[in-house]
């Protein structure tokens, strides 16, 4: 099996959905001759033509206005928005048009397509390079959000999401596009959306993350194991659709749960994720469900390392939701 | 003294290329195209007239369908018998005309008035009326306001309140229609209030980067709710817009029936030939309020309007019709007749639907299947309507 990193799994699933299927079709800005920014649609346009891996203008808004436009006569658009926090000028084309267009025509027209976008900290990208906005998307009915931690997921759920009937948002954690290497089956498999994945069994405490926030809680859990605490680690893979089982089944089982974003705590999907566990699993809990977040803040620039909650600071909270 | 870089200051030697800025400039280079004059003479050229009688006919009870709804859906509004509504009174001719222009293949990206189009694209008068009403028989499922509408059969794509969304959705479409080989032109619909938001200028901006077939119809009815067109723009004319972006652009006697027709004809045609975008500015007036919210006695002095009767664009077409010998006074009084009759019978029809779509319908179309908490959601609603009815009562307090 060849072995690959996220951006060459992207890569990957962007090739292999466009030769399986005509109406697969990328857009954005840069992804043409230059592969994206961060190289993912490398290579795609030599394979089939400016007509499929098609340059625009700058204006996200219009990134994803057109994409409406041709997901409703039939193509499967995959916009690309460069950096997660300029999805903001396509905010109203995502919220208002790209979620409720099935549901207010009546199921008479739907516009099917995958939003990707790099997302997070960690790459000295300051306020505007590292944002991670997936709470907006979760909190609006019509569109599913996928978090991709490694590269056999982000490849495996990549053709899944193209494949969707629904729009999806696909964030790509880019502190982990090139550091997180992994085997990779060549030729089409999918991971299904909407299934989180035990990566660390334990009966100590469960750690909740996703994307980037995986790596840092794995790496938590490894060091608490050296203390004798025994985690189990989930990472969500998807966020909407939740996989509310897996999540309520090891919470019932551990009694106790730590959740880890990057993005602000106030109103973060851990928030979510804490009432939905407090209503299916209050009898279990023997510790508050404790979170282990971004900071209510802009995003910092030299400051970064601190705002973002690394291994260490996951670890002091599991020492203390272990010993409360 | 000023250094030449200071803002305000024209470098010297520039000046002599600086073309100075006159009033009217813009209105001269973007004529008013017209071919049939307020009394229903022909005063363009005749070579230029795009449509036979019978489908001037055709067109004109249109005209006469799309204003006696109006008018009868305003009065529906302030019975309390349907919510909202949003007309088009004075805008028939621009409604219709353009798209009347297009091919049957086409796809109209409507912005809200257009609901004349619905039915010439057609979208059966009871549908429209139960999207009015929000009620079983509704295509919307009862989830948008009225004049919301949406119709797919005939690619007559579905309406959304935040203003000028729909201008890119145009661009997409025209763009995938010729990447797939097919010679589908986009039309789409804007207020000249439509050409200050964002996806205006993106659209516009993208479709004549890439040549992409569209036209771009903007409804210049002198008013977006109260504020005027001069607070609007600092354009003279929408169609100058057109300059920047590069592509043709063009003013239009929008009351004019025929003029509209032949300009979107000839729109099209380019675009279909791959000559790229057009935008085209139909000059129109609303002489109703916005919407059934809105009441124009307060922003609008009464003269403004009275001149812009005399230009209404049915009594211009009756004219022209009479003039030429193709509608006497008695057809004219059986179709405002037949329109009256067919407006009353349908009424009945769509109320007599059952009053709101069934409660399951809430949760359908959000996603493709619904998602377990979707399930969930609807089974704890329905508990919760067994439990206690006023669960669907407007007044919470009524038993
Ligand atoms: C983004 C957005 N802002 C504000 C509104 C409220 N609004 C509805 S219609 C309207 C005026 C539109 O005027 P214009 O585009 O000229 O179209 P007209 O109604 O005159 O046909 C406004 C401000 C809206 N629907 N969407």
């Amino acid at each position: 099996m060849p072995t690959m990193n996220i951006i060459q799994a992207v890569n990957d699933a962007l090739r292999l959905e466009m030769r399986r299927d005509p109406d697969v079709v990328v857009l954005g800005e840069d992804v043409g001759k230059f592969g994206g920014v961060f190289r993912a649609t490398q290579g795609l346009q030599d394979e089939f033509g400016a007509d499929r891996v098609m340059d625009t203008p700058l204006a996200e808004g219009g990134i994803v206005g057109t994409a409406v436009g041709m997901a409703l006569y039939g193509l499967r658009p995959v916009p690309e928005i460069q950096f997660a926090d300029f999805i903001f000028p396509a905010f109203d084309q995502i919220v208002n048009e790209v979620a409720k267009y099935r549901y207010r025509s009546g199921g008479q027209y739907a516009c099917p397509m995958v939003i990707r976008t790099p997302y997070g900290g960690g790459i000295k990208g300051g306020h505007y390079h590292s944002q991670s906005p997936e709470t907006h998307f979760v909190h609006t009915a019509g569109l599913k959000v996928v978090v991709p931690s490694n590269p056999y997921d982000a490849k495996g759920l990549l053709i899944s999401a193209i494949r969707d009937p629904d729009p999806v948002l696909f964030f790509e954690p880019k502190r982990m596009y090139r550091a997180a290497k992994g085997e990779v089956p060549q030729g089409e498999y999918v991971v299904p959306i909407g299934q989180a994945r035990v990566t660390r069994e334990g009966r100590a405490v469960t750690l909740v993350a996703w994307g980037s926030m995986w790596h840092e809680v794995d790496q938590a859990a490894r060091e608490a194991e050296a203390e004798g605490i025994d985690c189990e680690v989930i990472d969500l893979r998807s966020l909407q659709p939740l996989d509310t089982g897996t999540l309520v089944a090891s919470v019932k089982k551990t009694g106790r749960a730590i959740v880890v974003h990057e993005a602000p705590r106030t109103c973060g999907f851990g928030a979510e994720l804490a009432a939905i566990l407090q209503e299916r699993c209050f009898l279990h809990l023997e510790a508050p469900i404790t979170r282990v977040t971004g900071f209510d803040t802009p995003f910092p620039y030299t400051l970064e390392m601190e705002y973002l909650p690394r291994a260490p600071r996951v670890l002091k909270a599991i020492r203390e939701v272990v010993s409360y | 003294m000023r250094r030449e870089h200071e803002v305000g200051a024209v470098p010297r030697r520039q000046r002599g290329n600086h073309r100075e800025w006159e009033p009217g400039r813009f209105v001269k280079e973007f004529p008013l195209y017209r071919l049939v004059a307020e009394d229903g003479e022909l005063v363009g050229a005749p070579d230029e007239v795009t449509l036979p009688d019978a489908e001037v006919l055709r067109l004109y009870r249109l005209m006469v369908l799309n204003r006696s709804l109006d008018e009868r859906m305003i009065t529906l509004q302030r019975q309390g018998r349907i919510g909202f509504y949003i007309g088009s009174i004075g805008e028939e001719a621009t409604i219709l005309g353009s798209a009347a222009a297009m091919a049957e293949s086409d796809w109209i990206f409507p912005c809200y008035r257009e609901h004349g189009a619905a039915l010439m694209r057609g979208m059966p008068l009871v549908t429209f009326l139960c999207d009015l009403f929000g009620n079983a028989g509704d295509a919307m499922k009862g989830r948008q306001m009225p004049c919301h509408e949406a119709w797919r059969p005939g690619r007559f794509t579905s309406i959304s309140s935040p203003i000028s969304t729909q201008i890119s959705h145009a661009v997409g479409a025209a763009w995938a229609a010729r990447l797939k080989g097919d010679a589908m032109v986009a039309l789409t619909y804007f207020g000249e209030g439509g050409t200050s938001a964002h996806d205006f200028h993106t659209g516009l901006n993208f479709a004549a980067v890439r040549k992409i077939p569209v036209v771009f119809v903007c409804r210049n009815n002198g008013w977006a709710i109260s504020v005027p067109r001069e607070r609007q723009t600092g354009s003279e004319t929408i169609a100058q817009k057109a300059i920047a972006y590069g592509m043709r652009g063009e003013r239009v006697d929008g009351n004019d029936l025929l003029a509209v027709h032949a300009a979107t004809r000839r729109a099209r045609e380019r675009a279909e030939a791959g000559e790229g975008p057009t935008l085209l500015e139909c000059v129109t007036y609303r002489v109703e309020g916005h919407s059934t919210s809105d009441d124009p006695r307060a922003y609008r002095p009464a003269e403004l309007v009275e001149p812009w009767k005399k230009r209404d664009p049915i009594l211009r077409m009756r004219r022209y019709l009479v003039r030429r010998g193709a509608l006497a006074e008695a057809e004219d009084e059986r179709i405002r007749a037949q329109v009256r009759e067919e407006l009353q019978r349908v009424l009945k029809e769509a109320e007599a639907f059952a009053p709101k779509p069934p409660l399951e319908s809430l949760f359908e179309d959000v996603y493709a299947e619904p998602l377990p908490q979707l399930r969930e959601q609807l089974a704890e609603l329905e508990a919760a309507v067994a439990a206690d009815p006023r669960v669907a009562n407007p007044r919470h307090s009524d038993a």
